[in-house]
């Protein structure tokens, strides 16, 4: 394999100490070194890095691949090519493929696949229960055996309140983490905005924030009591981050994380009937996407994901109602990330704290390093260049995003992960 | 910018009646004015849509709100072809897209559609062909601008200055579009004071603020009030999620003759049809004096005149 030398990049490693200006030397599957010996770097070949940030590779909590089960809207070759090239290294996938990663087989599949698609690396996520429904605990410990980091709900609502209690002990026996989407299967069932003032005026059936409050409430008592290690997805409301802060008070160890688009985005961006703002959990008031914000800026939210949910066009080209929910996500996760430094949301080592590293030691994984024979897992990104979100410049086999449009920074000019090597 | 006007302000389609100015809708009820001995007298036709094609679309089973369009436009003219989608290729699993372009085809100049999704009429406005206009007759619960403007024409006839006028919209205001558009043409044309009466699982809980009072007691919602608009409440709504028998609704909720004597003496009441007599208005009521319901019907015709020859720029005689 070649030799690639990155030149003069201003490298953004918030854990290893401040900024400064690196060479970096590496092979497709090993860092050769920082700032090589001019003997060292005959032959390879030169990206200039000047003016560009050397950033660890994004880490995205969820990203639906849509394989096995939808491959009409997307597939794992495809969507972890996306990711990649959006600088994300790592991505997690959600049990709710179809059918869901409540088997070895699925498991198997999916992990062989991403192996194939030579892209991102995938971490799958396992079934809580059997077909994430309301009878049975699934398989975890095969589930774990076969390659899964950690056992959720994701995506879907937890009724029985006596099975979650049960599969969180479990979990805990087997001392694997759970990944815990908060969505009572009954209030607000069937619907389609945040129930406030939009969806009044709309007449589009609602989604009360106790559809998540009351179910994050349960589930933080049921956590605390079995003991198990929990992360919490796709918070949506001020209150949510109230449970959050009040939990962790309580000296409870769970992380958080929030999607995207409801750190831009409020219950107005859905008028008038705009599909591709159709999202769960919905986008709600300014206020809970500004304590969304301030809870991302404090740390009482750890992670920001994409929450990637790539449609095939006619998902979305129904009355809104009938659409199908979920924005593509992996090509505009840099860029809005880069969006919130430039507003002032965040700080530089804040972003990449919040969208590379909480996530890696939410997940388990090693923290990134640059020191000769470490993986490569990094990110050459030119903060200053500027380009419009719209299909032509997607990867993603989606292209449903309520940020289409959207002039965004930061372009992607050389991504790798392990010995998968991408340059503009 | 606005789908639904044009840039010198009338309207290219009529999907909601939010966002229309004061002017257009008191135009429109004029022109229904101009209309409405036609519309009475069935035995004559005005030419002003000869030739023009519009096609009912309704993928919601409705009789009574399909038959006033059909009439409407045959009044003018027009020819009319009537489309229950709910019994044809849309159940076959053909995608509503297909459906508009096979009938775009036929070259239609304008869709009256009722569809049970929120936001539908929009869609098809969005995706039909430049030149032919969609006239929302019912989507979900979000809009059913045609049934608030006839309303509102109504109580025009009776009681000529909004600003004077307290008006209580009673019932099921959750699942209503006749109630959400009711609410936004009875604000734009200056209504004096808006009130919703209802159980708090039959209101949206953002309502307050729209500008309108909110009463879960309709003793109190009533009283003192000039309009009282009593909605359907639908059969589904009525075996126990949302309410606990018809029985209970109707002491607490229904229009009876002696609740009634607490409105002004000479309030009007209205309902949207079809009605359920005994469960929220009275019979009584629906068949008395104050009751504007069947006027309502026949004023359906002529506002309906009124919207089709606008949209398709025909000149209504004044």
């Amino acid at each position: 394999m070649s030799k690639v030398l990155i030149r003069g990049a201003t490298l953004c490693y918030p854990h290893l100490g401040s900024e400064r200006a690196v060479d970096l030397l590496f092979v497709p599957g090993q860092v050769l070194g920082m700032d090589p010996k001019p003997s060292q770097v005959r032959g390879a070949e030169e990206v200039d890095g000047r003016g560009r940030w050397l950033i660890p590779g994004l880490v995205d909590l969820a990203a639906r691949l849509r394989e096995p089960g939808a491959t009409h809207k997307a597939d794992i070759r495809s969507e972890v090519t996306a990711a990649l090239l959006g600088g994300i290294t790592h991505l997690v996938l959600p049990p709710d493929t179809r059918p869901a990663v409540d088997s070895t087989a699925v498991v198997e599949l999916i992990l062989r696949r991403a192996r194939e698609g030579r892209g991102a690396t995938v971490h799958a996520i396992g079934a809580l229960t059997r077909d994430l429904g309301e009878e049975a605990l699934a398989e975890m410990g095969a589930l774990r055996a076969a390659g899964c980091i950690a056992v959720g709900n994701i995506g879907r609502p937890l009724g029985n309140s006596n099975l979650l209690r049960r599969a969180l002990q479990y979990a805990a026996s087997l001392d694997l983490p759970v990944h815990l989407q908060a969505i009572d299967p009954w209030i607000g069932a069937g619907g389609v905005a945040h129930e406030g003032r939009v969806a009044a005026l709309q007449g589009l059936p609602g989604i009360p924030e106790t559809t998540e409050t009351l179910a994050l409430a349960r589930d933080l008592m049921l956590v605390e009591e079995a003991g198990v290690r929990a992360h919490f997805a796709r918070l949506s409301c001020a209150r949510s981050v109230a449970l959050i802060a009040d939990a962790r008070r309580r000296g409870l160890r769970v992380s958080a994380d929030v999607a995207m688009p409801n750190l831009f985005l409020n219950e107005h961006d859905v008028l008038p009937f705009r599909a591709d703002a159709h999202l769960l959990p919905p986008l709600r008031t300014s206020a809970d996407r500004d304590a969304l914000r301030a809870a991302l800026a404090d740390g009482t939210i750890d992670a920001v994901c994409s929450d990637h949910q790539p449609h095939d066009p006619d998902a979305k080209l129904r009355p809104f109602p009938a659409t199908e929910p979920g924005a593509s996500g992996v090509d505009s996760f840099l860029g809005l990330g880069l969006k919130l430094v430039q507003e002032g949301v965040l700080s530089r080592s804040a972003w990449l704290e919040r969208a590379a590293l909480a996530p890696r030691r939410i997940l388990g994984l090693p923290l990134p390093t640059l020191e000769a024979g470490a993986l490569p897992d990094f990110v050459l990104v030119d903060p200053r260049a500027e380009y419009t979100l719209d299909a032509a410049t997607m990867m993603s086999r989606g292209k449903n995003t309520p940020f289409r449009g959207w002039r965004l920074p930061g372009r992607v000019d050389l991504a790798v992960i392990a010995d998968r090597l991408w340059i503009r | 910018m606005s789908l639904q006007l044009t840039p010198d302000g009338r309207l290219r389609h009529l999907l909601t009646i939010d966002g229309l100015p004061r002017r257009l809708v008191e135009e429109l009820l004029d022109a229904a004015d101009s209309l409405r001995g036609v519309a009475l007298r069935g035995n004559k036709k005005l030419p002003l849509l000869r030739g023009r094609t519009i096609i009912n679309l309704f993928f919601e089973a409705s009789t009574r709100t399909r038959t006033t369009f059909e009439l409407a436009a045959e009044r003018l003219s027009a020819d009319v072809v009537n489309l229950d989608v709910a019994s044809s290729s849309t159940s076959k699993g053909e995608s509503l897209l297909d459906t508009l372009a096979t009938l775009e085809a036929m070259h239609c100049d304008m869709f009256v559609v009722r569809h049970p999704d929120s936001g539908a009429a929009h869609f098809i406005a969005e995706h039909a062909a430049p030149g032919t206009a969609v006239l929302n007759a019912g989507d979900g619960r979000h809009a059913h601008p045609t049934q608030a403007l006839l309303d509102a024409y109504t109580i025009r006839r009776h009681k000529p200055r909004f600003e004077d006028l307290t008006i209580a919209v009673v019932g099921d205001v959750l699942h209503s579009r006749v109630a959400r558009s009711e609410l936004r043409a009875f604000g734009i044309l200056g209504a004096g004071e808006l009130r919703v009466v209802g159980p708090r699982t039959l209101l949206p809980p953002a309502i307050e603020e729209l500008g309108v009072q909110v009463h879960t007691d309709i003793e109190s919602g009533i009283t003192g009030a000039d309009v009282i608009v009593m909605l359907r409440l639908q059969r589904e709504r009525m075996r126990g999620a949302f309410l606990p028998s018809e029985g209970e609704y109707f002491r607490r909720y229904g229009l009876s003759a002696e609740r009634l004597k607490l409105a002004k003496p000479d309030c009007i009441v209205m309902h949207p049809g079809p009605m359920n007599r005994g469960v929220e208005i009275a019979s009584e009521v629906a068949d008395g004096p104050r009751s504007v319901i069947l006027e309502q019907v026949s004023n359906g015709l002529a506002v309906r005149m009124a919207v089709m020859s606008h949209i398709l720029g025909a000149q209504v005689p004044a």
